[in-house]
């Protein structure tokens, strides 16, 4: 409870006493790169491969001949849409973004960047959190959205080379009942999580107390709590909106 | 001036400080000084306005900064400089870009002027030509230097130096030291400088502040420490050979 406590008031920090805007400005478009653009190739790969490796894993369950074979397409869009891009895709981002936040930040306090900036009497929190917060909600919906797309596109490549569906049966069966809500759900789990991700790993990165030791045990924490946040913050989204 | 009163301290059950008091004038080079974990960056963080006394006030030219509202607290921080003990360089701004960052934060300077100023204050410490070097690129006394230039660019009125010739060799860190000094006369500065260092304290020490266990213990320049009274403050600076030597 304690914890919690102080990361309410760290996220009070962020947006209390900030500096004027167009200093956030020019570090929001770095920190979209860093967090966004960087994160690019891993979350091509890993949905690509789960795409495709979820396409087989269907094919090979579903042995019943009265099931037609376009249900594998579907399988493959409604977990793609709803658990594949927007929360497997948080636990790799936690542990891309997440820990780079709060291992540099964590370097920033032990080395007394920090306190550099806030001897300046600038808001340390809010100068080196805010666009890192900033961006990450704001480039991880994009990253959903081409991970969502490439998990499909993972799915149809492996469906067809492997002959476990035809391309006609794959792209009908991504189409046949579709759901647009699917869609804004996961770009509000997008949402939910990039702020949950940013914001605990820099917590955790900003009250590094020690040396390198610690600071590589607050990037450990910043991932295992950022990955607990997610799942819980999950659990009860799709309780409440499903 | 800085006028500390009274200024206590504690961290869970161990207390730190214990009512320290001490004014430190203007165009001086002010030390404090005592052994490892007597308490003497807490002190100076306390000062700077990093930690906050539990009890006690410091006066910044009369101003008091710990009643002072916002917005004052940020004037009073925009006219002090700090050396760090690591130097605090931002690791990912060249040695210019880190000059210029309170420029570019706090000023409303346009571009040329801020670069004539960082042009200044790098020439002025002896850094001419090292404006495009990263800090991974340079000498830890550069290091030292580039914290100093970034501590004079808004032309501050009070400079703190925290450590600042640790890690250094000994000719570097006197030239450090003179340079500390220099630029405290000719800014007329008001320095406060924390060490342990007993060249540092021989050699720029006008206003000496000895600390033990969290207390002050003597007060007094450099001309007169070596005939201390104080056992705690002869054991302290007759530890090492050299100085039994020069004390004989």
């Amino acid at each position: 409870m304690k914890s919690l406590g102080k990361y309410m008031i760290f996220l009070g920090k962020l947006i209390s006493n900030r500096e004027p805007f167009r200093v956030y400005l020019k570090l929001f478009f770095d920190e979209c790169i860093l967090i966004g653009i960087n994160s690019l190739t891993i979350v091509v790969l890993v949905s690509v491969f789960i795409g495709a490796v979820m396409c087989l894993q269907t094919a090979f369950n579903l042995v019943s001949p009265i099931i037609p074979r376009y249900v594998i397409s579907q399988v493959v869009r409604d977990i793609a849409l709803l658990e594949v891009a927007p929360t497997f895709t948080a636990i790799v981002f936690a542990g891309k973004v997440g820990s780079n936040i709060a291992g540099g930040l964590g370097t920033m306090k032990i080395t007394e960047q920090v306190d550099a900036l806030e001897v300046m009497g600038i808001n340390s929190a809010s100068y080196l959190v805010l666009p890192k917060v900033l961006a990450g909600m704001f480039m991880y919906p994009i990253l959903v959205t081409i991970a969502g797309f490439l998990a499909i596109t993972g799915g149809y490549i492996a469906g067809v080379v492997s002959g476990v569906v035809t391309p006609e049966e794959y792209i009908y069966g991504i189409r046949a009942d579709f759901m647009e809500f699917s869609v804004s759900f996961a770009l509000l789990k997008a949402f939910v999580f990039s702020f949950l991700i940013t914001s605990i790993s820099a917590y955790k990165g900003y009250y590094t107390e020690g040396g390198a030791l610690e600071v590589g045990a607050s990037s450990t924490k910043a991932v295992t709590n950022s990955c607990i946040a997610v799942l819980v913050a999950d659990f009860f989204i799709a309780q409440f909106l499903v | 001036m800085i006028e500390i009163n009274n200024i206590q301290k504690t961290f869970e059950d161990k207390t730190v400080l214990h009512g320290i008091s001490a004014v430190f004038e203007k165009g001086k080079t002010n030390m404090i000084i005592g052994a490892s974990g007597t308490g003497k960056s807490v002190l100076l963080k306390t000062i700077v306005g990093l930690i906050e006394p539990d009890e006690g006030e410091v006066l910044y030219n009369g101003r008091n900064f710990y009643d002072a509202n916002r917005d004052e607290q940020k004037k009073i921080r925009r006219e002090i400089g700090m050396l760090f003990q690591g130097s605090a360089l931002f690791d990912s701004l060249s040695v210019e870009k880190n000059v210029m960052f309170p420029l570019d934060m706090l000023s409303r300077m346009s571009k040329s002027e801020k670069e004539d100023r960082v042009q200044f204050c790098l020439k002025r410490v002896g850094l001419a030509g090292s404006e495009k070097k990263m800090p991974s690129e340079i000498s830890g006394g550069m290091k030292k230097r580039v914290g100093i230039a970034r501590a004079i660019v808004m032309k501050s009125q009070y400079l703190f130096c925290d450590e600042p010739n640790s890690g250094l060799d000994p000719n570097t860190a006197i030239i450090i030291d003179n340079l500390i000094q220099e630029i405290t006369k000719e800014y007329d500065l008001t320095t406060v400088i924390v060490s342990h260092d007993m060249n540092s304290m021989m050699e720029i020490g006008e206003y000496i502040l000895f600390m033990h266990e969290g207390k002050k213990v003597w007060e007094g320049s450099n001309d007169d420490v070596t005939d201390a009274e104080s056992p705690i403050l002869q054991k302290f600076i007759f530890s090492n050979k050299l100085m039994r030597k020069y004390k004989q």
